[in-house]
């Protein structure tokens, strides 16, 4: 494989934003029919690399080199003409636009000057067969789950004549049997000679599926490794540039808490017709609850209720022994209640506003308008937040969108921290960030729960929920099923069985 | 629970337009006498040619997302170019014509470029491109031209005629063929598609390698071409060239639209839709008449409640389609 021409050669790529150098000197080289991954934490630039290879960005510095011919590409559209096409992280498809057209749309199937609609379902029929996805095409895309769209980006990405393939996350919200499906379309991919970019934060998929590996850390190029000669914990402390024994210490900080066994919020029977049934629920003081369930079970929905985001139509809630009706997320947060969206794009971040002005919106809103937070103490605020918990960069007056997602992460638990909260609910707030930033986010909650907070921690990751809950509640189907005290008899096993019911 | 439609959400509005206006014209054939002849219908098509022309064009603006608030003014400064070349300067009408219709797309063009390349608002963009074209037109003349010339009387005059006695206009082909041409773009298109796409998103749209700028350059050029189209046939109708024509005209053209079921946020819309919310506005106008008593202004009470009505009925639907999505 190393004689082979390579497909494309990035050599010393230097990108910069205003205030952040995003990528200095990266080299990347593809080979014909290998499976490359892209590795990093947040941050690393990987997204940037994949963003100026496919035009999106204009590159500041370096050559790219595409079948030995050097060349500079400045728009998606140019990239694909090249046959390089991306599947990106978030799907970027128009939900709008029947199946068909998001496979087709760019490069339409034309009879005597008129699209030809027949031959376009039939053929995106076939393609998504391909990929063992037999859905209606005539259907609006909006009408799909995220795991379908996915399928349906790839299939895209399939249907031109692509030579070079990227994939950034794209099993990010696939389940394992989708993963699968996904790998083996991979595989064949890769057996007709494309060159294949993946990009993920399991470092399982990252062994099972690829051959050769790039390292990314802070911008900056670390190496270029066959994949079955890296060891893992090599691996892992070239992308976080220290040794990782990090994890190891959550587990002991764990340990040496004592729950108080007094509660700080608990419901009756509350639910919301078509989005959970009743359920009743206990979170003590300075508790770690973890909420466990597949997707779709119901646990997003059982966190808004009690922030009250949604009404619930049944039962009640009750905070510190008093029955309480929360009209709106703004009651809950008097009420010292803090709750980080898994949405981070659409629910979390405002990206047009810097990190500072990101943190402070819930503490101001909580003053009210009319009190205003000057600018020093503002300042100050940020500056003390950054360097706790570790952003980077350390600028508070960096748009946000300028961040990395583990980075935004932060910033959105700081806008909570800030306001000091008793209950703070994270959902899913490790998804989609690298290892790094989910152990200190965790590390984190230990902390808080040290201190008295009570958390509750949504999670579709079952060892992180195992690591750092002190009592786990399961979900399935928008019903609690079960609750568990984690010690040594609760198993990932045990856990996995509840979620999936039917034993 | 509501019985699930064999039609698509998508289609809703567009099926609760072509209700309304049929139910309105059945009001009116039972309450009027001599409401119910093909004549009235022709006579809304008579009336509204302008309007439909101007509907067409503003359809694909709304669904990519955007708006043109400067269609009115070019009628005023189309009317205006083609009085005056016609009266003044003597021009022939194979002369005039192709410039009006040229004034208008270049007007819509520059306001497309620049909302492209200067990623400026279509709104502020547009809004300036009104008070600019209706100020020229005054630079051309502040009085009313009116024309006088035999091409005009002849577009304004010919009867074609269809079903026994009734008959329609020219300016009724011109707008039909613009609308049957707009229908085949829509769906038939890269370019309809395209707009689709950038209505829906246009950072998706963007990054699946769509000419998204060309694009939206094209359709604000559509958009002023319709609108000096729209300007020729107001021409006729009126056969005068006047500053002060279809002041506020890009409001019912907007009216019109929405009512016709176009999203107002983009993606989503059709351009049969907006014909019929122009027989819609048309209609009410014509119930208005035959009642004879009401005071005219009455019009603009039902394109409101109209409007508000269809606003919250396209919100329902945005609403629900969301809650599906959420329960899936």
């Amino acid at each position: 494989m190393d004689n082979a021409q390579p497909r494309l050669v990035m050599k010393k790529i230097v990108k910069e934003f205003p205030g952040v150098r995003a990528l200095s000197g990266v080299n990347l080289t593809l080979y014909p029919g290998e499976v490359h991954a892209i590795m990093g934490e947040n941050g690393a630039g990987k997204s940037t690399l994949i963003k100026v290879l496919t035009g999106v960005y204009p590159i500041d510095g370096g050559a790219v080199e595409y079948e030995g011919k050097k060349v500079i590409i400045k728009s998606p559209l140019e990239a694909q003409l090249l046959g390089i096409s991306t599947v990106y992280q978030e799907v970027n498809l128009c939900t709008n636009l029947s199946v068909t057209e998001n496979i087709f749309i760019g490069r339409e199937i034309k009879k005597n000057g008129k699209l030809n609609w027949r031959k376009m379902h039939n053929q995106a029929k076939k393609l998504l067969e391909g990929l063992q996805l037999q859905i209606d095409v005539t259907k609006l895309l909006s009408s799909y789950s995220v795991a379908i769209q996915q399928m349906i980006a790839i299939a895209r990405a399939l249907n031109v004549s692509a030579k070079v393939l990227i994939l950034d996350e794209p099993t990010s919200s696939l389940d394992r049997d989708e993963v699968n499906q996904l790998f083996s379309v991979i595989r064949k991919l890769k057996n007709e000679g494309l060159a294949i970019v993946f990009i993920s934060h399991f470092l399982d998929q990252i062994y099972e599926i690829t051959d050769r590996l790039t390292v990314l850390r802070n911008g900056e190029y670390i190496g270029e490794y066959m994949t079955k000669d890296i060891p893992r914990m090599d691996l892992v402390s070239k992308m976080i540039g220290k040794e990782l024994v990090e994890m190891k210490k959550i587990e002991s900080l764990a340990e040496n808490k004592t729950s108080l066994n007094q509660s700080f919020l608990s419901t009756e029977l509350l639910g919301l017709q078509g989005k959970i049934d009743p359920f009743s629920i206990q979170i003590n003081k300075g508790e770690i609850l973890g909420l466990a369930g597949l997707l779709g079970a119901g646990r997003t929905e059982l966190a808004r209720l009690l922030f009250g985001a949604d009404q619930p139509d049944k039962g009640h809630i009750h905070l510190k022994g008093k029955q309480i009706k929360f009209s709106s997320p703004k009651q809950a947060i008097y009420e010292k209640i803090g709750f980080c969206s898994e949405n981070r794009k659409s629910e979390g971040i405002i990206p047009d506003l810097t990190v500072r002005e990101n943190m402070i919106l819930v503490i101001q809103g909580k003053y009210g308008w009319f009190r205003f937070i000057s600018k020093e103490k503002q300042r100050e605020i940020a500056d003390e937040y950054i360097s706790l918990l570790n952003i980077n960069p350390a600028n508070p007056e960096q748009l946000i969108e300028n961040l990395s997602g583990g980075n935004q992460q932060k910033v959105i638990l700081a806008r909570w921290l800030i306001t000091n909260p008793e209950l703070l609910i994270l959902d899913e707030p490790t998804r989609g960030i690298d290892i790094g930033a989910k152990t200190e986010i965790m590390k984190l909650m230990t902390n808080l729960s040290k201190e008295g907070t009570s958390i509750l921690f949504i999670s579709s990751e079952i060892e992180e929920i195992l690591r750092a809950c002190d009592r786990v509640a399961v979900l399935r189907d928008r019903k609690l099923e079960k609750e568990f005290n984690n010690n040594e008899e609760l198993t990932q096993q045990k856990l996995m069985k509840e979620m999936a019911g039917g034993v | 629970m509501i019985q699930r439609l064999p039609l698509g959400y998508k289609q809703l509005p567009l099926v609760a337009t072509v209700s309304i206006f049929i139910l309105m014209y059945g009001f009116g054939s039972f309450r009027y006498t001599g409401f119910l002849s093909s004549q009235v219908f022709l006579n809304l098509l008579i009336d509204n040619s302008f309007l439909i022309v101007l509907a067409v064009g503003m359809t694909f603006v709304i669904i990519s997302g955007g708006i043109d608030l400067s269609v009115g003014s070019v009628i005023a400064l189309t009317s205006m170019v083609a009085a005056s070349l016609t009266m003044n300067a003597n021009l022939s009408p194979l002369i005039v014509v192709p410039i009006c219709l040229l004034v208008g797309s270049i007007i819509g063009g520059v306001q497309g470029s620049l909302i492209h390349f200067f990623n400026l608002q279509p709104f502020i963009v547009t809004l300036a491109g009104m008070f600019l074209a209706r100020g020229l037109s005054y630079v051309i003349s502040v009085e009313t031209i009116a024309i006088d010339h035999p091409f005009f009387d002849f577009m304004a005059n010919t009867r074609i005629p269809i079903l026994g006695d009734s008959f329609i206009t020219i300016s009724v082909l011109i707008a039909l063929i613009i609308v049957i041409i707009a229908v085949f773009i829509g769906h038939s298109t890269k370019f309809g598609r395209n707009v689709y796409a950038i209505g829906g998103s246009e950072q998706s749209a963007n990054l699946m390698g769509l000419p998204v700028g060309r694009t939206k350059i094209l359709i604000y050029t559509f958009s002023g071409f319709c609108a000096s189209v729209g300007g020729l046939i107001f021409t006729f109708y009126m056969r005068s060239g006047y500053g002060l024509h279809a002041n506020g005209m890009e409001l019912d053209t907007i009216a019109a639209v929405v009512i016709g079921g176009t999203l107002l946020t983009g993606g989503a819309g059709y351009v049969a839709g907006s014909l019929f919310g122009v027989l819609i506005l048309g209609i009410i106008q014509t119930i208005i008449v035959y009642e004879g008593t009401l005071s005219s202004w009455w019009t603009k009470i039902a394109i409101g409640v109209l409007l508000l009505l269809f606003i919250v009925l396209q919100r329902i639907i945005v609403i629900r389609s969301e809650k599906k999505q959420n329960s899936s």
